[in-house]
């Protein structure tokens, strides 16, 4: 007895040796990672000259967190979680039962959204809904819908497109320019939007269809920056960096959402608010959502779908069976093309104003970062992915009380895009394969089971 | 003629920058396989390590000599750089090793934000300015060469003479080239693959690092967003040249600095970087695996 015992006190001094050692360890790499950056900051002085400001005692804490978090991370957390796992794998496999929330996800989803505006408005009213429906609703839904667009080209025909927001500026810049020039109403121009943007696809699509992987993702980027400089550039057509403002709004049926005698506000006898427009506009690019799963989950049932998918896990193979993979490609290419150039024009249409500032590459990493997070090809895993990433960093904004606590100059909006950043590098560290590591199969034989991510060869949709 | 040879100048200075970024592209995708996105603003961040020491030493060594300063700011950007590359390889790379191909991909766009953003929320947003460090300037044969220039040029070549013995000469280029082609055959014949990732990390950091201490001694001026530009351009470079061959982005770099101030010079300076992006998808049409690398083949 007395033996064991000994024992596992000699493996606790050793683990606390252990921790200590990483620790220190981790708190030197800190200091050589932070101690130019963080330690001292370059500041502009009166006379405009960079001039040095310590902060010493900033670093000190920057050190001391990394050594207590790793000693506290070797010396209890690793031996926990690694108990953790003995018992699970010691443990019987249990089925698991499907209960009945998961076996209707999509559906009780889909009608939460649909109730989610009345009830934000019961709540809060109808001014204080704006932000949340706005913000929160309208801002995932944009990028729900436009992940969902980018899945068929990269989760479904797995062509790895790191220039997609080119075809999201196709479309917002297709309707901001002929609604401006010629007058053309939303309605007219979405399926404009969207055909042009195809047109482009197809276009990008011919040069890189002899491409594979990185060389396609380096073609696909360059053409994304193309577009954006000729945005910038084109300046009689465009107006440059300066964007195009006062893009007409979208109507109900000729119904105008302004505050004139017939606009929506004064025919339905309601007080005069933004806030209509804006459930208006959640609606309709919830619509625009809907369809586009729609016809994504269609489409895999149809044999272009279908091709897509074997197109992606072997592309030899694919050809040896007579798919004409020039179409194929060239397809997936239009079709995520078209979605995009619709979530375009509802973006023209919701902000009013589009600007090349708003197609950066950026925007293309945050999408493709959805989809990749999501788990490429499950509709819901990356809907999951929209709502976290995009839902998780417009609370930042919201964050004020945090002002209390690391004084009045702090600006959590300002660390936005750092969390952001760290956010996709844990989960993806944590969940490789997305938020949704199984999927469905489209073809079985019999029964249909789920089949586990890393059976396939990317992405899994 | 004069301004051809002036444009040719300009476009080697430029070029010899992104050659350097491009290395560490290359080098990283010829050994496994991902494009690190997070390079350029490991140059950027080369770029803010040497611009701070920049600042240290005339806050507190006033009048220490330009040759001095220079090195010193050199060393330190690379040993910086160096550590930055390496921790972000073990925290986010090395984990998903083995994991299916989209996935280090991301991480690495999601370090490039992290970098970018790091940078700006710890330095400020501002353009961050310094006085000219050498102002030199010789004139041959009515072709103005500065003395920036030739310094740029010059280190490049050194460096990439070194990094090219270290490559081909040693035991760890060796180990390097045999992870290359087959990292699992080198594991089993005693290569320390994990290792040898690490240190190519670092290798590729410290290349970026001086190309960012020289672009900060060129330009005068560092800014956070810095790591995107130069980092896009240093990637089609490394592809241009044939990804994964060492000279190829050499010549990448250099050929797409040459193509940028020759357009810049004879059209209009707004379409410079359509110019490379076209020319990029145009050598890419005709010769899918770039200019030097091997064209790929495909087992079944």
């Amino acid at each position: 007895m007395a033996n064991v015992a000994s024992t596992t006190a000699s493996a606790g001094t050793e683990l606390t040796a252990r921790a200590l050692r990483e620790a220190v360890f981790s708190g030197l790499i800190t200091l050589g990672l932070f101690v130019l950056f963080v330690g001292l900051e370059t500041t502009q002085n009166i006379r405009n000259e960079l001039v040095l400001n310590q902060r010493w005692g900033l670093l000190v804490i920057f050190v001391v967190v990394a050594m207590v978090g790793r000693f506290l991370m070797v010396a209890y957390a690793q031996p926990w979680l690694a108990q953790r796992k003995a018992a699970k794998a010691a443990a019987p496999d249990v089925a698991k039962e499907e209960t009945f929330f998961s076996r209707n996800f999509s559906k009780i989803a889909i009608i939460a959204l649909v109730l989610y505006p009345p009830v934000i408005v019961a709540l809060l009213g109808v001014q204080g809904s704006l932000k949340w429906v706005d913000n929160f609703g309208i801002q995932i839904l944009i990028y729900v819908m436009l992940a969902w667009g980018l899945n068929i080209v990269v989760g479904l025909a797995g062509l790895l497109d790191l220039g997609y927001v080119a075809f999201y500026a196709v479309g917002a810049y297709s309707y901001a320019l002929l609604s401006s020039y010629f007058g053309l109403s939303f309605w007219v121009l979405l399926p404009v939007a969207g055909l042009l943007a195809a047109c482009w696809g197809v276009i990008l699509g011919f040069p890189v269809l002899r491409l594979r992987g990185d060389y396609l993702a380096i073609v696909t980027l360059a053409f994304g920056e193309i577009i954006r400089l000729v945005l910038i550039n084109w300046t009689e057509v465009t107006k440059g960096t300066f964007g195009v403002s006062g893009i007409a709004k979208a109507t109900l049926f000729g119904l105008k959402f302004d505050a004139t005698k017939t606009g929506f506000a004064a025919m339905m006898g309601l007080p005069m608010s933004s806030a209509y427009y804006k459930i208006f506009l959640f609606y309709l690019i919830l619509a625009l959502a809907l369809l586009t799963a729609f016809v994504t989950i269609r489409l895999r049932r149809m044999p272009i779908g279908r091709a897509w998918e074997a197109l992606r896990e072997d592309e030899i193979a694919c050809r040896s069976l007579g798919i004409n993979t020039t179409t194929t490609k060239l397809t997936a290419f239009a079709t995520g093309a078209m979605f995009g150039g619709f979530a375009g024009s509802f973006f023209a249409v919701r902000q009013g104003f589009v600007s090349p500032e708003s197609f950066v590459f950026l925007e293309s990493a945050v999408i493709l970062a959805i989809v990749v997070l999501g788990g490429m090809g499950s509709l819901t895993g990356i809907a999951i992915a929209a709502v976290v990433m995009i839902g998780g960093t417009e609370i930042l904004r919201e964050l004020a009380f945090l002002k209390v606590v690391f004084g009045p100059n702090f600006t959590p909006e300002l660390y936005r895009m750092l969390i952001f950043g760290l956010a996709m590098v844990v989960v993806m560290v944590w969940k490789p394969r997305g938020f949704v590591g199984s999927r469905e199969p489209t073809a079985f034989l019999r029964e249909r089971r789920a089949v586990s991510g890393s059976f396939t060869k990317e992405g899994h949709g | 003629m004069e301004y051809f040879i002036q444009q040719l100048v300009n476009g080697l200075t430029l070029g010899s920058i992104y050659g350097m970024i491009a290395i560490g592209y290359t080098m990283v995708y010829g050994i496994i396989g991902m494009i690190n996105f997070a390079h350029g603003d490991i140059f950027m961040l080369g770029g803010f390590a040497a611009l701070i020491v920049f600042l240290l030493l005339t806050t507190f060594m006033a009048g220490v000599p330009v040759v001095l300063a220079l090195l010193l700011m050199m060393i330190v950007g690379m040993l910086t750089a160096a550590l930055w590359n390496w921790t972000i390889e073990r925290v986010a790379y090395r984990p998903l090793r083995g994991s299916f191909r989209l996935a280090p991909l991301i991480t690495a766009i999601g370090m490039s934000i992290v970098l970018s953003n790091f940078i700006q929320v710890t330095q400020g947003p501002r353009n961050k300015p310094i006085p000219p460090l050498v102002s030199s300037v010789y004139d041959l044969f009515g072709i103005t060469v500065s003395l920036k220039q030739i310094i740029i040029v010059v280190i490049t070549a050194i460096l990439l003479s070194v990094f090219w013995y270290i490559v081909n000469r040693t035991p760890l280029g060796r180990a390097q080239r045999a992870t290359e082609q087959d990292s699992k055959m080198a594991a089993l014949l005693g290569v320390d693959v994990d290792r040898t990732i690490s240190v190519t990390f670092i290798m590729g950091a410290a290349l970026a690092a001086v190309a960012g201490t020289l672009y900060l001694m060129y330009y005068g001026v560092v800014v956070f967003t810095d790591g995107f530009a130069p980092g896009v351009k240093a990637f089609t470079a490394a592809v241009l040249g044939g990804i994964g061959s060492l000279p190829g982005a050499v010549l990448g770099g250099l050929l797409i600095g040459l193509i940028e101030s020759l357009w810049s010079a004879y059209f209009t300076i707004d379409y410079k970087d359509v110019a490379t992006f076209s020319i990029l998808a145009i050598v890419l049409i005709f010769k899918p695996s770039g200019i030097l690398g091997r064209p790929e083949v495909e087992k079944v």
